[in-house]
């Protein structure tokens, strides 16, 4: 038996050594690696689908032939609303511009945007739901309901606001689309991270921190965030796949990112209505097929994620167990010997 | 003798896992008489609480079980519970196999009223009862647990602990199942209300002619409350017998460690067994117990012992009685095979439950 | 008999030291409020509260291990907390080496953590799933600023593990909590326990979550770790046999107060409190031979928020006098335990002599008069309580109720019960025997005049 010996000679350091500074997420890493079936395939589609929006994205300059506000290349201007053809293969919109060039451009506006909000709304939420949750009293209570006045607003026209109200100020970027996006996920980090810390607070080894002598902050560092974060990857991957349909919301109602700043695949949309009118198809086509599969990538990215990590949502996998045949004990009757002491064979 | 209301032959329980099938119940063998009550004791992991439901047929899906669980009812012919559907099975828990658990909070459901639980299992088994008769039958089965009857329309949450396992006492009672089994009932409850649940338990095979498989880790309790007792082991049951035989001359090696690492009001000095109880995915070969065996012999580590009838009935799977039964088995244990076996004493302290 | 178990072998190391005091507790009160219904939360007044420790006096001294013994609701793990500051005590002080800690702040409280520390019961929920054994055994020593470098960290984690037993230490410094048994998780809460050097170590009920065949080892270890470091415990648990092998002294509580108080052995050889004698007779042992039928206290412990009059433990005492507390939900008791073993009919029959037998539940009723059922006058019920009292008399053995009733009389229309005025029993010294006991039976002769 194994479990008897000593190993001997030199022992080799434990494979998990190395990641001790994120233990939870080894837990992450392990339940996806024995994900099978539906949940293993949305899995991999998502990731693969949400792998091209990023390579798309991030090597947008090589990938479009022009960029994304070019309207005329070798002195002379493109075609307006130009059908597709050889030297535009997804055609030309009202104001001489590629397609092609918008839509790979417009990913990398969507995920730049994206990358922002997730990050903006993950830090505050987060930070803001482990204070509120580890310290409770009053600072929770008005979190919460902050909080849940931000959460029952119709996340549209909270964004809208927003985005009015951030434009003053940063006027109508990137980083404004990105932050009128943030203040609608943050209510889903703060609830989310809040209701983890709650329960883990009461954990005994928070308590067994206190009695420790750890200072709040470390018991927050140390004891609640790595095992409250456990459920961030998911509400992020779902909440990506929201952020690029939020944008592009925005941009269709003119309120996003200016045109002049970037591409953005809702702004085409609102633009391309009057062409899918005059039976121009292109223009709304290809804006809208890869908002849909951007969506669609992240969406299955994080419902597959929400399978395997969410405990309630996992099933053991089943392996059907052949029994071999069996065979029976022997059985020995001892003789009854009224003269031999007992006590000899116990001993 | 009377014919066993219960009689397992050859039960093998197993689960599958990634690493291969888990052998929590491998081959056991036992019967429990009408009237009578069989602890069922053993370390966690020793497959004890697998066996109670193997009994039952509340094997999860995905388990493999195969042997033969005959229950009998009185009277009637017997029949072999394993492979049965789980309809059939289903028709059975209540009115002919009865269930106790460990945790009575989680089975109660806490919308439903005491009275709605009874009304719910009464209706259950015996279809167009009128009400009259079954609150009478309720009534009756609270009375024998010392539940006023002022609380027969309460919620779960109204009761204490130990109200409450009397209340699932009762209402495993109430649909008279002439076989019980009660995985560890007392385990939540405290030191008196789990003396007065024993006590109980122990009386019922006197007022009811209920037989009773009581699971447990506490062998006190099995002391108290048992005729019979069978001692698991990694799947295997390695000692059964007379509870007062056992308990006062214990056989089989692990009983005796068991028995002596008991801390008990008499205990004088601190012990223990060596090592942890095996992976039942791999376990040992030859007996099971052999790496923590303190009498353990070289043969022990590769021929599995046979199991030994001693005249005082005990049964018990160890070779050190079977080559006292039968010299001539020692030949089986191959050439040194009767040297003491040296490896306990590499077992490291941490390597344990 | 009992045997005495050897608990001078097992303190030995410490003998020297024996006798200073470590920790005093003095008036001790830890009371928890209650928040009532709806209105109540809205009104934001408490619903009263819960007396989870009422009143402790004890001293603990250096290199002793005093068990802190009963059922749950006792008070046990609440005391057992407030020991070393990690519940607040509502009343009284707490001071270790002659400082109050009740009075000082999570602040000034945390640089005395070091040297007061707690094991809890679950040893798989008092480590942090998501931090390796290093970090996790070490962070004591981070929290204190206790080393100097990585190395000497790591020195220190090694020797705190090797000895708890985690040999070699290698192979668990990079393990998670996940990865170990139920007994090595215990070794390492132990292990983070005593990496800081302390003085005085809480551990509530450290092996009731483990295996039988490992609880033994747990517990020689924490013999162990005692004599090497010069510890002092408080050992906190439900389970009599452990604390009798375990224990220099032992504390028995019921309902938030100390009910006998004194050294291991004697209190077992010798139990005063008729709720020890009772915890000591439901300890079931593995020995058919001395499995004798017995006697055991009716009921459960009772409720926190409303405890009984008096002695808390007299409705379940056999041998409760006068003076103990009885009061009208103790006839409610009487009458509803009489009933149960009636036929429904004739229960019914007994019923009916009363308007309204749940009027009886309240607490601190010390007369109480009783409104007669519909077509029964006064005199109908108190003729029957008065056959009740006649039946008991002769019944063996005798129902303590009957004692605590001064008078029943009719009084405008009802039947007025009237009890004999309650009496708290206060923890008194037995003399040559060193244990304190807390009941009425035996005050010494002459003190009996009290509130």
């Amino acid at each position: 038996m194994a479990t008897t010996t000593l190993p001997t000679g030199p022992i080799e350091p434990d494979a998990s050594a190395k990641g001790t500074r994120f233990g939870g997420l080894r837990r992450i890493t392990a339940a996806i690696r024995e994900a099978r079936g539906v949940p293993r395939f949305m899995l991999w589609a998502g990731a693969v689908i949400s792998a091209l929006f990023v390579i798309t994205a991030v090597f947008a300059p090589l990938i479009a032939p022009y960029s994304f506000d070019t309207y005329r290349s070798g002195g002379h201007n493109f075609p307006k609303q130009g059908s597709p053809d050889g030297d535009h293969w997804f055609g030309t919109t009202v104001q001489s511009l590629d397609v092609l060039s918008r839509t790979v451009y417009g990913a990398r506006t969507a995920l730049e945007v994206m990358l922002l909000a997730v990050v903006f709304s993950l830090i505050l939420g987060v930070l803001l739901g482990l204070v509120a949750g580890y310290f409770g009293g009053w600072l929770d209570r008005i979190l919460v309901l902050v909080m849940d006045a931000l959460f029952a607003f119709p996340y549209l026209l909270l964004a809208i606001v927003a985005g009015f109200v951030f434009s003053g100020i940063a006027g109508g970027g990137v980083v404004t689309a990105a932050l009128s996006i943030t203040v609608v996920y943050i209510p889903q980090y703060f609830r989310v991270v809040r209701a983890s810390a709650l329960s883990a607070r009461e954990a005994t080894f928070v308590e067994a921190a206190r009695a420790m002598g750890a200072k709040p902050s470390v018991v927050i560092r140390k004891y609640l965030f790595g095992n409250v974060i456990q459920s961030v990857p998911v509400i992020t991957t779902m909440n990506a796949a929201d952020g690029i349909g939020t944008l592009a919301g925005l941009g269709f109602l003119g309120l996003g990112i200016q045109p002049t700043q970037a591409a953005e695949w809702g702004y085409d949309l609102d633009r391309a209505i009057d062409d899918a009118n005059a039976g121009m198809w292109w223009t709304s086509l290809y804006p809208g097929l890869a908002m849909v599969i951007a969506i669609l990538g992240f969406t299955l990215l994080g419902e597959g994620l929400n399978d395997v990590l969410n405990p309630t949502m996992r099933r053991r996998r089943i392996s059907k167990v052949l029994l071999p045949a069996h065979t029976r004990r022997r059985t020995v009757t001892a003789p009854a010997l009224p003269d031999v002491p007992e006590g000899e064979a116990v001993k | 003798m009377t014919e066993p209301v219960l009689s397992v032959r050859d039960l093998r329980v197993w689960y599958g896992t990634d690493r291969g099938p888990v052998r929590a119940v491998d081959g056991v063998t036992f019967d429990v008489r009408p009237g009578e009550t069989l602890g069922l004791v053993g370390e966690s992991g020793c497959g004890k609480s697998t066996l109670g439901r193997g009994v039952l047929g509340l094997t999860p899906p995905a388990a493999a079980v195969d042997g033969e669980v005959v229950l009998r009812s009185p009277g009637g012919a017997g029949r072999n519970l394993v492979g049965l559907p789980a309809k059939e099975i289903q028709r059975l828990r209540g009115p002919e196999l009865g269930l106790i658990f460990q945790e009575p909070m989680t089975r109660l459901n806490p919308l439903m009223r005491i009275s709605q639980h009874f009304e719910e299992a009464l209706r259950a088994h015996h279809k167009g009862l009128p009400k009259q008769e079954i609150k009478a039958r309720a009534l009756a089965a609270l009375r024998g647990m010392g539940i006023p009857e002022s609380r027969y329309g309460s919620y779960p949450h109204e009761f204490s602990g130990g109200m409450r396992q009397r209340i699932m006492i009762a209402l495993a009672l109430v649909l008279r199942p002439a076989f019980i089994v009660a995985d560890e009932p007392t385990t939540a409850l405290d030191v008196l209300v789990e003396a007065q649940i024993i006590k109980i338990l122990a009386d019922l095979r006197k007022n009811f002619d209920t037989s009773l498989v009581l699971i447990t880790h506490n062998l006190g309790i099995v002391a108290e409350a048992c005729d019979r007792v069978a001692v698991m082991y990694a799947g295997h049951i390695v000692e059964q017998g007379d509870a007062r035989e056992v308990f006062a001359n214990p056989q089989h090696p692990y009983t005796r460690e068991l028995l002596r690492s008991t801390i008990s009001l008499s205990t004088t000095g601190l012990h223990f067994i060596p090592g942890s109880p095996p992976d039942l995915v791999e376990p040992p070969q030859g007996c099971r117990f052999h790496p923590r065996c303190p009498v353990a012999m070289r043969g022990c580590a590769t021929v599995e012992p046979p199991e030994v009838v001693l005249p005082t009935g005990v049964v018990s799977a160890c070779w050190q009685q079977a080559i006292e039964a039968d010299p001539a088995l020692a030949d089986e244990l191959g050439p040194g095979g009767r040297e003491p076996l040296a490896a306990v004493k590499e077992i490291s302290v941490a390597d344990e439950a | 008999m009992l045997t005495k178990p050897d608990i001078e072998e097992s303190g030995e190391g410490a003998a020297g030291d024996v006798g200073e005091a470590l920790v005093e507790a003095s008036g001790l009160e830890v009371h928890f409020g209650l928040r009532g219904g709806l209105l109540g939360r809205f009104s934001g007044r408490a619903a009263g509260a819960v007396r989870a420790v009422d009143g402790i006096d004890l001293t603990l001294r250096k290199g002793e291990v005093l068990g802190l013994v009963g059922e749950s609701g006792s008070g046990k793990t609440t005391l057992g907390r407030t020991l070393i500051g990690l519940t607040k005590a509502t009343a009284g002080t707490v001071r270790y080496r002659g400082q109050d800690i009740t009075a000082l702040g999570e602040r000034g409280l945390r640089p005395l953590r070091r040297r007061l520390q707690m094991v809890f019961q679950d040893p798989h929920a008092s480590l942090n799933p998501a931090m390796d054994i290093r970090t996790a055994v070490g962070h004591p020593l981070r929290i204190h600023q206790l080393v100097a470098d990585e190395q000497e960290y790591e020195a220190r984690v090694v020797d705190a593990l090797e000895r708890v037993g985690l040999t070699p230490p290698e192979r668990y410094l990079g393990k998670f909590p996940g990865d170990l048994s139920g007994g090595q998780k215990q070794r390492a809460v132990l292990a983070r326990a005593i990496i800081a050097e302390p003085e005085l170590l809480v551990a509530d009920e450290p092996i009731s979550m483990l295996d039988m065949s490992v609880r033994a080892k747990i517990l020689q270890l924490m013999l162990d770790l005692k004599r090497d470091l010069d510890l002092t415990y408080v050992y906190v648990t439900h389970d009599l046999a452990s604390a009798k092998f375990f224990c220099d002294t032992i504390a028995i509580m019921y309902l938030g107060r100390i009910v006998e108080y004194g050294p291991t052995a004697e209190v077992f050889a010798n139990p005063q409190h008729p709720y020890t004698e009772a915890l000591l007779a439901a300890i079931p042992e593995p020995d058919p031979e001395r499995a004798l039928p017995r006697e055991l206290p009716r009921g459960e412990i009772p409720d926190a928020a409303r405890p009984p009059m008096g002695c808390a433990f007299h409705p379940r005492c056999p041998v409760a006098v006068e003076a103990c507390g009885w009061e009208a939900r103790d006839l409610r008791t009487l009458l509803e335990n009489r009933w149960l073993e009636l036929a429904p009919e004739a229960a019914t029959r007994e019923k009916s002599l009363f308007a309204d037998v749940e009027s009886l539940a309240v607490d601190g009723l010390s007369t109480v008069a009783i409104a007669p059922g519909r077509g029964h006058s006064p005199e109908d019920v108190l003729e029957y309580l008065r056959h009740l009292r006649e039946e008991a008399s002769q019944a063996e053995p005798r129902e303590p109720f009957w004692r605590g009733v001064v008078s029943m009389h009719a009084e405008s229309g009802r039947a007025v019960v009237e009890f004999a005025p309650p009496r708290d029993p206060r923890l008194s010294l037995i003399p040559a025997t060193g244990v304190q006991v807390a009941c009425h039976l035996r005050e010494p002769v002459g003190s009996t005049t009290g509130t």
